[in-house]
């Protein structure tokens, strides 16, 4: 094979995958919209309590400040975890993504007992309006991190069987703009949410 | 590495900054609000540039275009909705919002 024809190869490669990038920016993006209908339904009926307790009355500021220092953390270590891919650093790579499972299970384990705790004493999605809205975005939001922890999981499975091949560095690059994303999205349930929910 | 840690440190700083603004009432009111909000927004460029990398993309910027049409249809949902439905309680009298409560389910 000529040297041209394996550069041709070597940029319809780089092509496909600038492509499939894209493609999974785009889901990014209208999950964006997912989430900003849920906020929409959220800021509509955050006062409709029907005689029921509030933000105010349910949050505790300190137990979500601990959630997002853990998510935002995770998300820094998941950045952490890519420059150790991109220098092909196995090992250190694999460690930095087991640290982000980690801090993602922690965040995910404190929303549940968030969740079971509001439940067990009566303020379940039933109650209100405003705890129906509450329990869809959040809810939502804890369920991309569920599925972002399981795909770290498997990624770390793929990672250790084959190292870094160039489908696992597409897929470990879609992974880190996800678990980033999901980090975005919690800025604004902490801001609007718990933030503005409590003052 | 360098992108990394100062998008992490700008994110802390304003993450600390919200909460103790709401947990020590530095403010209050809708300066807050405005506050909290501008907060959001900071962070929120601050990791679309340290953490995504949006800044460091070649031209065409497909990815940044996709991103600000998503905004603008994020804008126009929240705030669309929540023009549209505080103009319905606006101007849904107390008289008809108690009969209709009533049809409901009896009155609270």
């Amino acid at each position: 094979m000529s040297s041209t024809t394996e550069t041709i190869m070597h940029m319809n490669e780089r092509a496909g995958r600038e492509k499939t990038l894209f493609g999974f920016w785009l889901y990014i993006m209208t999950d964006c919209v997912l989430f900003a209908s849920l906020f929409a339904t959220y800021a509509v009926l955050h006062k409709s309590t029907y005689g029921g307790p509030d933000a105010a009355e349910l949050f505790s500021p300190s137990f979500v400040l601990t959630e997002t220092l853990l998510l935002l953390t995770s998300s820094f270590i998941c950045g952490l975890a890519m420059l150790a891919v991109h220098q092909r650093r196995k090992t250190m790579a694999m460690a930095l993504f087991f640290v982000t499972f980690l801090l993602g299970a922690a965040f995910l384990g404190m929303e549940f007992s968030e969740f079971s705790h509001l439940v067990s004493e009566g303020n379940s999605w039933a109650r209100s309006g405003f705890l129906s809205g509450f329990f869809t975005l959040v809810g939502t939001h804890g369920l991309h991190i569920s599925v972002g922890l399981l795909w770290i999981a498997a990624m770390l499975v793929k990672l250790a069987k084959r190292g870094f091949t160039e489908a696992n560095v597409r897929r470990l690059t879609m992974l880190s703009l996800f678990w980033h994303f999901l980090d975005v999205v919690w800025i604004f349930i902490f801001t609007i949410v718990y933030m503005m929910g409590v003052m | 590495m360098a992108s990394y840690v100062v998008g992490f440190v700008l994110s802390l700083a304003t993450t600390l900054t919200a909460y103790f603004m709401v947990t020590k009432h530095w403010l209050s009111g809708n300066g807050l609000v405005l506050t909290l909000l501008s907060l959001a927004v900071g962070q929120f460029v601050v990791q679309l540039l340290f953490f995504l990398h949006i800044g460091r993309e070649t031209r065409p910027r497909w990815k940044m275009l996709m991103l600000v049409l998503a905004l603008v249809f994020v804008l126009i949902v929240v705030l669309g909705s929540i023009w549209i439905m505080y103009n319905l309680n606006y101007r849904m009298s107390p008289m008809e919002m108690e009969k209709y409560m009533q049809r409901q389910d009896g009155g609270i």
